[in-house]
Formats: structure tokens, sequence, C-alpha cells
């Protein structure tokens, strides 16, 4: 049955009622209203629903809210916005890299967390980290000219 | 820092907010002067009807100057709407940030055909064009009145018109009909969608004058999309709106006959929805409706399994199968007697699966109707004709429903967002209230409309002397259109077969699209019935190049294995052989640029488990030529290959935006690779059984190429033809002429999966 659960998304707390089984890109999209992360596939295998939980990327469609507990939800709104953008946001405008954007979330999202964590990343690093990332349009080429760039951006 | 430019114009929530017609705003009433004389006779207050043979429905002035243009096609990710408004930009002598391409609203654009054969440019800007260049047309005339300069006296800079020699003497857009609407009458062929044109009386500029088209203007809805300032087709909600979901039968063709509506009365909201063989169910929140189409217990009838045992079985029951309809496209010369008196004949046999749209994210469409009007959101790529299916779905005329379109998740054809939008129709019927369908994954891979699979049978003849006399080339296959290329029709939707609307399959498929000449040659196909007659999982539509990526693989595979015969090199049997100069140019171009040597395939000089080949392969595609070389690495011990470069020399005629095209031919050899290496529709006696990512694999970015080298050779002086989809179908061939140049061994069936080649190779 229906829990209280709150929720601090992008630094704001939210309280949202729901069963505890529900993932919690259903309470950030349905909710909280916020479209960032996108239902791509609900079994954990194409990344568009990442969103970092303490800075970690998880897939939050298998991520029921009830474990969510007081970690902090960092969703793409959060992680820049056009006066004050993440590396990522101006490397992916400046590559121009989204066909239909619907997989932007799961690349940006899981890329962020990695180019955080390891600086000046080789070609084969970039790409084993975005391992298992599903892009159908086929951007990856642009993909990863955008987080080699990201990456110099971020020294 | 990035600049998001135009973030308000292009927002789709502020064309939402409107509710009613999105149409630029009626500025003031018309004065006495406009009354009077051109001005009133070319420009009025209130919209003319939305018909194509207006020019107002296709080019608004703002009143503050901008441009307004209604597209009724839209961009499905390759930045169509940037090359569009460049074109118009062009022609009306505006620079390209004044203009807004607004995209298939049926209550601001015509129906121009939607996202469809790669006709965005080729047929869509075209019109665009003509239209623009006639408003300016138009304009410099109402100003030749206004400020008593002759029309031939006057030019335009930047929606300014001035005298040339005079340049005080002007008048500009905005104050010439800003805010008000051409009253000018277009000449209309009387077609709608991609074959609809309305020319008036300019002529566009000589590509020589050009100062827009041809520059790399970048797309300005990434930005948006990257700080989440767009809504996507799964984004809109609307008030008292539910969430629905359908649920699909575990064996195809198998209908509900029992359906416990209580084993969801826990589920707060929870509603049935079952009409025939439909079934669906709506809650007031998704997950709950999601809960509620995995809980509610239902009974299913006893249906024959349709399918042959698996997808190998499947290329037998092909074989087997009677002939629908058989058509010869093209035939010269005696086949029969070339091939009696031939030294040597060659002939093979290849085979192409099933394959999904998959999409990013299963389809999704929101209806709402009120008030005696009906309103569909949806990523469909035929806005105007969903919009005539719904209304049939509805029984409402299709005047009272108005489609929008939202971008959505990538689709390339035919996708599931069309059977979503009728799904969408037949549950907010039922329960009257707004309702957004969105599909689960399984629903989303497993039952979306199949490109067809298909085998290719091709043989040649040779002479004592060597040469290749005569070339049959047969297609047997699933037709490509059980279901059309829209949605206008309930029997081309899930919904409608499934509430009793029979299967109506179409019999299409093609030839290979090539100029090579022999002195006797017949191309035909041959289309056998579906599978299941009626709502089926394996059912099929167009998808991305429907049937070139399967036709292409075939014959350019077979050019090869003709090649390997006679001992040539490659490239230079279809040099031999071509006769178009263009197709000519893009072989000689993407063999140069690869730094091909001349040399027969295979080769002969390498030893040990890793191995490297190269291929080529080239097609036309409705007046665009492509030629590929592929470059691959071969691990002969895993059957592993990795695709490491691709050169790419591709003729699309005219450019509008070269780096909207790289990209857009990046991705086509992108998913083009994916389509050779992995993907394939799995399925059991019952169903589908491709069901998500893992089931039905895509190429993964540690598999991505190394490289994807573009020669784009530029012909402003032609007209501009389709670049969304022919890079994509020599891939398959070129990819597999490399493994043979690689290995010696020729693999005649898609995927090319590491098991198939490791099999194909031991
Ligand atoms: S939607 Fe969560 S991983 Fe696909
Ligand atoms: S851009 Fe469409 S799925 Fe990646």
């Amino acid at each position: 049955m229906a829990q209280k659960y709150s929720l601090n998304v992008n630094g704001k707390v939210h309280s949202v009622d729901a069963d505890p089984d529900m993932p919690l890109l259903y309470a950030l999209r349905g909710d909280l209203g916020l479209n960032n992360p996108h239902f791509g596939c609900g079994v954990d295998q194409c990344g568009a629903c990442t969103v970092h939980l303490d800075g970690r990327p998880i897939r939050s469609c298998t991520t029921p809210i009830s474990t969510v507990r007081d970690a902090k939800v960092v969703t793409l709104a959060g992680l820049g916005s056009p006066s004050s953008p993440h590396p990522l946001q101006t490397a992916w405008v400046e590559e121009q890299v989204s066909q239909c954007g619907y997989c932007t979330n799961g690349w940006i999202m899981t890329a962020a967390a990695f180019l955080r964590d390891k600086k000046k990343p080789t070609e084969a690093e970039i790409k084993n980290a975005l391992a298992g990332l599903k892009c159908r349009c086929g951007t990856h080429m642009a993909i990863l000219r955008a987080v080699k760039r990201a990456a110099a951006m971020m020294g | 820092m990035t600049k998001i430019e135009k973030s308000a114009a292009f927002s789709r929530r502020s064309i939402l907010k409107t509710g009613g017609a999105f149409v630029v705003s009626i500025g003031s009433p018309i004065g006495l002067d406009t009354l009077l004389g051109i001005n009133a006779a070319l420009a009025q207050g209130a919209k003319p009807p939305l018909v194509p043979g207006e020019l107002s429905s296709y080019i608004a002035i703002n009143a503050d100057g901008s441009v307004s243009a209604f597209f009724g096609k839209m961009d499905m990710g390759q930045g169509l709407h940037v090359a569009v408004g460049q074109m118009v930009a062009e022609e009306l002598d505006v620079p390209f940030g004044r203009v807004t391409v607004i995209m298939c609203d049926t209550a601001s654009s015509v129906n121009q055909g939607g996202a469809s054969g790669s006709t965005g440019i080729q047929t869509g800007g075209r019109q665009l064009r003509v239209a623009a260049a006639e408003a300016r047309r138009v304009l410099v005339e109402m100003a030749a009145e206004k400020i008593g300069v002759s029309a031939d006296q006057l030019t335009v800079t930047d929606g300014v018109v001035h005298s040339k020699s005079d340049p005080a003497k002007k008048a500009s857009y905005a104050d010439l009909i800003g805010g008000r609407y051409f009253n000018v009458p277009l000449e209309w062929n009387k077609q709608i969608g991609n074959q609809l044109y309305a020319p008036g009386k300019a002529k566009p500029k000589p590509p020589s004058e050009y100062k827009i088209v041809g520059q790399s203007i970048n797309r300005e809805d990434i930005a948006l999309k990257v700080f989440c300032r767009q809504d996507f087709v799964t984004d809109i909600s609307v008030p008292n709106m539910v969430h629905g979901r359908t649920i699909r039968p575990p064996v195809a063709g198998a209908v509900p006959v029992k359906v416990d509506e209580s084993s969801i009365a826990d589920i707060p909201g929870a509603k049935v929805v079952w009409e025939k063989a439909f079934l669906g169910v709506v809650a007031d929140k998704e997950w709950d409706a999601i809960k509620a189409a995995h809980k509610l217990k239902i009974e299913w009838s006893n249906a024959a399994p349709p399918f042959p045992e698996n997808a190998s079985a499947l290329y037998d029951h092909i074989r087997k199968a009677p002939v629908r309809m058989r058509k010869v496209e093209k035939e010269n010369g005696n086949l029969d007697e070339a091939f009696r008196t031939a030294t040597r004949v060659v002939e093979a046999e290849y085979e192409w699966p099933f394959q999904s749209h998959a999409s990013m994210g299963p389809g999704c469409a929101l209806v709402e109707v009120k008030d005696g009007q009906a309103t569909l959101w949806s990523g469909s790529q035929k806005t105007h004709y969903a919009r005539d299916g719904v209304a049939a779905m509805l029984g409402m005329p299709p005047e009272k429903v108005r489609g929008i379109w939202v971008s959505g998740p990538g689709a390339y054809g035919r996708s599931d967002a069309g059977d979503a939008a009728m799904d969408a129709a037949v549950l907010a019927k039922a329960v009257g209230r707004p309702v957004r369908v969105q599909y689960m994954r399984d629903e989303g891979t497993g039952w979306d409309p199949k490109g067809p699979a298909s085998i290719h049978r091709a043989r040649a003849a040779i002479d004592a002397a060597g040469n290749v006399v005569a070339y049959e080339f047969a297609s047997k296959a699933f037709s490509r259109l059980d279901v059309f290329s829209n949605e206008s029709k309930p029997h081309d939707s899930l919904a409608g077969q499934l509430m009793g609307v029979p299967l109506k399959s179409g019999d299409a498929f093609n030839v290979p699209s090539e100029t090579y000449e022999f002195a006797n040659k017949r191309t035909l196909w041959e289309t056998i019935p579906p599978l299941l007659d009626r709502a089926s999982p394996l059912r099929t539509a167009h998808l991305r190049d429907p049937v070139g990526p399967q036709i292409h693989f075939a014959s350019e595979s077979f050019m090869d294995e003709l090649a390997a015969a006679l001992r040539i090199d490659p490239v230079e049997l279809r040099l031999r052989h071509l006769k178009d100069p263009r197709d000519i140019a893009v072989v000689k171009a993407a063999a140069e640029k690869s730094g091909w040597v001349s040399r027969p395939s295979p080769r002969r000089d390498q030893t040990g488990d890793s191995v490297t080949g190269r291929g080529i392969a080239y097609a036309q595609r409705n007046g665009t030529r492509v030629a590929i070389v592929a470059e691959v690495d071969v691990d002969r011990r895993s059957g592993k290959i990795w695709a490491r470069k691709f050169t790419v020399a591709h003729d699309c005629g005219q450019i509008i935006n070269p780096g909207g095209l790289k990209l857009t031919i990046e991705g086509n050899i992108v998913q083009g690779t994916s389509r050779t290496m992995w993907e394939e529709v799995q399925f059991d006696r019952k169903n589908v059984t491709s069901i998500d990512w893992l089931t039905y694999p895509i190429l993964d970015i540690t598999e991505a190429p190394e490289t994807i080298d573009v020669v784009a050779i530029n012909r402003p002086e032609l007209a501009p033809t389709g670049a969304g989809e022919a890079s994509m179908r020599p891939v398959a061939a070129a990819i597999g002429n490399a493994i043979f140049d690689a290995t010696g061994v020729r693999i005649r069936r898609v995927p090319f999966s590491p098991d198939r080649v490791k099999q194909a190779l031991s």
C-alpha cells in the first residue's frame, strides 16, 4: 500500500505517496514532473532513465523508491543549466550529438560520473565506461567526440 | 558558455499552450490604405483557409518581421527543420535566425506526407523553397507600390526591400505585411503527401547566389534537449489524463475469452477496456497502469501457434511459400538463351531476417476528446494520416481532430508510434478521459511492425572470354506492406485488427537500384503471404530504407562474388559495368579516399587468427548515389568482427547543410552496421521472443567504428535528393565483402553475429 516518501532531488526536498516497489523513475516523472530521465526499457538495459544517487549513476527504472531514503538524487536538469552548463552539455551542443535525443540523458549522466572520477581517459576507457548504454539512432561517433571534448575541458 | 537561441519559439509547450490553431498573431485592423491598391489584394488580416493552394499555408511574416514556415513534414533527428529553414531564409533574403519552421501540426500545416522516404528536403523542402521565393516576389511587388519604385529596381537585404540605387527608399517585410497573411494563390498540383507541389510565379534563386544554403548551421534543439527544456511526446500530459497500457496475447493470434476485472480491484482507479480482441487497462498513475496490466487475470483462446519453429526455419518457409505476386521490374536481352550458352554460371542465395524498429523508447501517444473535438499528440511520422486514423477510431470527422507531432524516441518508418496513437484513441473513447499510452519494452520490440525477412537469388552467365553476359536477380520475401506506411486506416493498426477489421496486406518489394549494364539482364521480386492474417507481431511495414538493406546486401555481395570468380578487382568489375557517371564518380571517390589498392579478393597474404579485409558496395536511392568502402578486423577464433573504418562517398545533388549531412550519414552507417552485425528478430512457434535489448541486441559503443570518412560530393546545380536512408543500404554488403576479402569465406546470411561467423570460418 502507498506510503509517504521524502525525496531530495536537485537540492529540493519533495514528498511523494507511492507503493514501496514503485521505481524512482515514476516518482520523478509522474509525481515531480521532472521529465529528464526517460523510460526506455524498464529492465536495466539501456540507461535512458539514469540519474545520480549520491553521485553514482543508477537506473531509476529498477530502483524502488523505498530504497532511495535520504540519498541525494540529481537529474540531467540538476547537472547544469544554460548559464552554468556541465562540460558534457556544452560538448553535446558543440558536437551536435543528438538525433532524436531520447538516449541523451543516459549517456550524459553516465559519462558525467565517469569523467568526474577519471581524468584524461583513453578512448578505450571511455568506451568501456559507456558500454551497455543504447543509442538506437546510431550517434555513437558523435557521442565519443563529445565525451572526449568534455574530458579535455575537465582537464 | 552555451547560448540557447529561440528557445521560446521552439518550445513545444509554448505551441501547446495556445490551445487552438497555432497561427501568427493577427496584427492591427486593416486601414484604409491597405484596403486600396495592391497591398489589399496580396495581404489580409484573417487567415485564408489552410489548403495547399495558398501561400499563407507555408509562409507567414510575423509582426516583428520574423518568419514562420509551416511544414507538413518533420525532423526525425537529422536536423531537417534547419535545412528547410535555410532554404526558406535563402529565398526570402532574411537571416537564418529569423525563420522558425513549425512542423506537422494539422492546425497549421498542410499534409506534405510527414517523414517519408527521405523526401524531407527532396519534395518537402522543394515546396517550402518555391513558397518562400513566391513570398519574396510578392513582398517586392508590395514594396514597389508602397515606395513608388519599380520592382526590377528593388532588392532585398535582411528582410528589407530597398531601391538598388537609393537604399534610403525602403520598406521592411514587417512594414509590408507583418502580422497579416498572404492572400496569394499557388498553382497546386492537386496532390497531397510527398507529391504535393504548389509553386507560385517566382523562380527560386540560382545556386550561385546562395549565402545560407550550403552552410553548416547547427540545430537549436540539441541545447533544448541537453538542458531538458523541450518535451518529448512521452512528456506531454493534460489535466484529467489517465495512463493506458495494452495487453498482448502470449500466443500470436489468441484472443481473450475471460477477463477477471476483480484481479485488479485493489489497484486505485484501474479499469479494463476489452473490445473483441483488444485488451487494455487504464489508471490514474502510470505505475498503477503498469501493475494492472501485469496483474490482470486473463484466459486466452487456444490459438494454433502460427510461426515456423525458429528464425532459421524461416528461410525454408519463404522458399516453399506460395508466391502471392511476382513482378519483373527490368528486363533486357534474352536471358534464358544467354544462360543456356554460357561457359560458366555463378550463382548464390542470400538471406535477411525480420528486423525491429526497436525504438529507444517504446511507442507513445496521447488522445484527448473534449467538447466534440479531439486532439492527438504523437511522435508518429505521419501526423496528418495518424489524425485521420484516430478520427476513424473515434468515429469523428477528421476536421474535428487535431494532430500535433511532438518529437519522440527515434522512429525509422512505420514504427509502433502509429499503433500507440490508435490504441490511445480506443482507450480514450472507452473511458471518456484523455489517455496517454506508452508501451513497455517487450511490446516496443516484440510487437512493433517489422522490416520483412527475405531471400535473394542471383546468378550470372560468363562467356568463354570471361565476360559477364547475363545477370538475374530475384527476391522472394514477405511484402514490405502488411500494414501501410501510415496509420490512416484502422486495418493498418494493431487496434483496428484486434477489433476485427481484417488485415489488408499489400504487395510490395523492390529490386536493386543500380545502373549495371549487361547484355541480358532481369530483376524481379516475389511476395509471399504473411505468417498470420491478423494482428501479428511479425506483420511487416516500412523500416528505414524499406527493403533497401536486404536487397543491396544480396546484389552487392553478388557483384563481389562475380569479381572473385573472374579474379578481378571488385572496384574494377563495378566500373566495367556501371553506366551512370554519378555512380561511377561515387565508386571512384570512395575507392580513392580509402586508399584502395587494385587486386582481386580475397587477399591471401595473412596468417594467424587476426585478419583484416576491405570491401566495397554501392547503391542508388531515389536519385542519391552512395559507395562505401568498409575495412574490418576479423578474429577467426571468436568470430568477432570489428567494422573498423568506413569511407562513404555520397552524392545527393545540392547539399543544403554539410554538417547535418555528415552526421546523418554517420547515423546511417552505425545503424546499418548494427543491423548487419546483430539484428535478427527471434521467435518460436507461438510468438516473437525478441522482447528487449538482450534478446534483440544492437551495436554497442565498444563496437563502434574507429573512423567514418565522408566524401560529400556537392552538385549545387542539381536538385537535392534524400540523405536520410541512402547510405544505410550498401553497409551490409560492404562489410560482408570485407569479411570475404579477409578470410576467403562468404557469409550470405545477416546478421554476422560471432557465432555465425565462427561457424562459417570453421
Ligand atoms: S529505462 Fe532504465 S535502463 Fe532502460
Ligand atoms: S539519439 Fe536517438 S536514440 Fe540516441
